[in-house]
């Protein structure tokens, strides 16, 4: 991936960096659909708000849960944070009134804290949850193809995605079933590994077993049935999710060929007796089967529990388990919250680096510049020079100047504790006046 | 007496155990593929002990217990390093690594201090016919661990009560055909073996006996685990109940190994 600026401007002598944002923690889902970003728009938001000159880099990253807006903006000091919001409320055509208290403003490492928080997954909806890395990634992917990132978004990003991944591999924070309906598939996954090539039988076409069934689905399960009392419905599920359906007095024979078993039926009696159950187990040569039990009442005798090689689990199970997954990725957060830590440290390093190199370029022109105007000033006393003499004077004089300039700039180098370094730049802004106009 | 090598292999395994276990908690699949590679090293390692004890001993590293158990655990490392390669599953490694740990940390600490005194010269039909019937025994000792892997999973399963850990176990279907490959491996390795025992007694004494306590046992152990094979794809076999006779026959292989070659025997008996 590159990093180097779009911008042409590769170091700034304070790296900033502003967000502006709403999500799902600040903001009802009828303004954040409002305040949604499609690709589109996030590019050309991100181009008027460099062309305009709030931002000189910017990316915006938009989901169900989040619209939020990243940018560097220039050095001159303006109100970022003001104009990013008169941006949005201009760009959406939304009222400052409505987005007050729904909208948050973060800035520098408060701004980068939020972000690897995010790509870590610990601001979602659903703790962990993979999916905002993907969609950080392609919002950052477009925003880098298009040219509107620079060297301190590319590297922030580039920062955050690496975050992202380690936190999901070397933390929980990121495994283990959150809903019933994962949680149904994932332990199907523990009986047979992977779902291809296995068969699933959807009795009911209720909510719940069309989340199951769409889990399955995507886990690559090999054949899908769907059976119903209503075979429409069956029918409507089944076309949905590239399966077939049956019709509900072909059930017994239907029970034979699946491994994976989904009930989820209204009725009072158990469509699935123990002895019924039995027989299917038979009838398969007693190899595994896995029945999730969506329905309650339940659909499943519970005594079929105890058939060999069947497993079987109720919602209150799988609740269970979802419950204890919750609690044991919400332990997780520690930890990956130290590792966010860490990449804040790194990332604040690396713009430390920068505005060092920026810091003796500046004290270098400063220098530069007092000694041309030295030499104008004194330009009378110095009258009977020949040119040589003149263009030696200068030669030794920019030797002098590399040579001070040499020993901070190799300091601030060396010095890897982050803190010294700092107090080491800001002391010699203030020494040389470096944040001057003037300089 | 421990060689600098025992002790490098020794690390190595606890290395890979520490990276085994890890992946086991995390998901990092780099940590995973450091775990593979540190006991690819240990097994290195654990070659070159073995060279270094015969160089010392001037004899093959089976002739004694200590030597014999070394080999044991260098071959079990070899087939469990096959079986992962082949199934793409690393999961089980912290529990094979652990018995490497144990197995090899006990070998090491009942080292004798005096090598064994040098046997005659017995060609190589004897060396293979060692070699092979203590890869069946490792390969024994695979399917065993992975039979208990699978026991406690089933058993989870069952009481539906998932404990951390469990998600990252390998499925219940991966570890039984993890197993019985395991076991092919053991029996394909054993009937070998015992073929070339009985040829090279044949050329010994001129005839075939199985008058011996220790082929008797072995004979005993082909046929449990022939069983085991058979039974494990059969009707109301499957699963648990064949997992439960795969751990049971190795309590026999484990008898086989140390009570009936010290004590039972005297043609199989270590020097």
């Amino acid at each position: 991936m590159p990093t180097l600026t779009n911008s042409g401007k590769p170091h700034a002598s304070r790296v900033q960096i502003a967000l502006i944002g709403c999500s799902h923690r600040t903001a009802p889902v009828e303004l954040r659909e409002r305040i949604a970003f499609t690709p589109d728009q996030a590019l050309r938001a991100a181009d008027e708000l460099r062309l305009s000159g709030t931002l000189e880099e910017a990316v915006v990253l938009s989901t169900c849960n989040r619209s939020e807006l990243y940018g560097v903006p220039p050095e001159t000091g303006s109100d970022a944070q003001g104009a990013l919001e008169s941006f949005i409320t201009n760009f959406h055509g939304i009222p400052a009134s409505e987005l007050s208290g729904r909208i948050y403003h973060q800035q520098n490492s408060e701004a980068v804290r939020h972000l690897f928080r995010v790509s870590a997954g610990l601001d979602s909806m659903l703790l962990g949850e993979s999916e905002i890395l993907g969609q950080l990634r392609e919002a950052y992917g477009r925003a880098l193809d298009h040219g509107s990132t620079g060297p301190v978004l590319n590297r922030l990003f580039q920062s955050a995605l690496e975050v992202g991944k380690r936190v999901r591999s070397e933390t929980e924070v990121g495994t283990r079933p959150m809903s019933v309906a994962w949680a149904g598939v994932k332990l199907a996954e523990r009986v047979f590994g992977e779902l291809k090539g296995h068969e699933a039988l959807v009795l009911g076409a209720g909510a719940v077993a069309e989340q199951v069934v769409e889990n399955l689905r995507n886990r690559g399960i090999g054949r899908l049935r769907v059976v119903n009392r209503s075979r429409d419905r069956a029918e409507d599920l089944a076309q949905r999710m590239g399966g077939e359906s049956l019709d509900w007095n072909a059930l017994d024979r239907a029970l034979e060929s699946p491994d994976i078993i989904v009930t989820s039926v209204s009725g009072t009696e158990p469509v699935l007796s123990r002895n019924l159950l039995e027989k299917v187990h038979q009838a398969r040569g007693g190899r595994a089967m896995f029945v999730v039990d969506l329905g309650v009442p339940r659909n499943v005798e519970p005594e079929a529990a105890t058939l060999y090689n069947l497993y079987l689990y109720n919602i209150d199970d799988l609740g269970e388990i979802v419950e204890q997954n919750r609690k044991a990725r919400e332990a997780e957060i520690p930890h990956a919250e130290a590792l966010i830590t860490e990449h804040i440290g790194k990332f604040e390093s690396w713009c430390t680096s920068v505005e060092a190199i920026s810091l003796t370029q500046r004290l270098r022109e400063r220098l530069l510049k007092e000694r041309g105007k030295l030499l104008e000033e004194r330009s009378a006393e110095m009258a009977s020079l020949t040119a040589e003499e003149r263009e030696r004077i200068v030669r030794l004089t920019d030797e002098l100047i590399e040579r001070v300039v040499q020993t901070p700039n190799d300091k601030l180098r060396r010095t890897r504790e982050l803190r010294r370094r700092l107090a080491g730049i800001e002391a010699l802004r203030d020494l040389f006046g470096l944040d001057g106009e003037d300089s | 007496m421990n060689g600098a090598w025992a002790y490098v292999n020794l690390a190595l395994y606890v290395l890979s155990f520490i990276c085994y276990a890890r992946y086991l908690y995390g998901t990092n699949e780099w940590i995973g593929r450091l775990a593979t590679l540190l006991l690819a090293a240990g097994v290195l390692a654990h070659y070159a002990a073995l060279l270094a004890r015969s160089r010392w001993t001037h004899t093959v590293p089976y002739d004694d217990l200590y030597g014999s158990m070394s080999l044991f655990a260098w071959l079990l490392g070899v087939t469990y390093l096959g079986l992962e390669v082949f199934h793409g599953q690393r999961s089980v490694g912290a529990f094979v690594t652990l018995l490497l740990i144990v197995w090899t940390g006990m070998v090491m600490a009942f080292a004798p201090d005096a090598a064994p005194a040098t046997p005659p010269a017995r060609g190589p039909l004897f060396a293979l016919h060692v070699t092979l019937n203590t890869l069946a025994y490792a390969a024994f000792g695979l399917s065993f661990v992975l039979s208990l892997i699978y026991l406690i999973q089933n058993r989870v399963l069952k009481a539906r009560r998932p404990g951390l850990t469990f998600w990252r176990f390998p499925a219940l279907d991966v570890l039984e055909k993890m197993s019985r490959s395991s076991v092919i491996v053991g029996l394909i390795a054993l009937a070998v073996g015992m073929s070339f025992g009985f040829v090279w007694q044949h050329r010994l004494s001129g005839q075939f006996s199985a008058a011996d306590p220790k082929i008797i046992v072995t004979l005993v152990i082909f046929a449990l685990y022939l069983a085991y094979s058979w039974l494990a794809g059969k009707s109301g076999w499957r699963g648990a109940r064949a997992a439960r006779i795969c751990a049971l026959n190795f309590i026999l292989v484990l008898f086989s190994y140390t009570i009936v070659n010290l004590y039972l025997t005297s043609f199989h008996r270590y020097l």
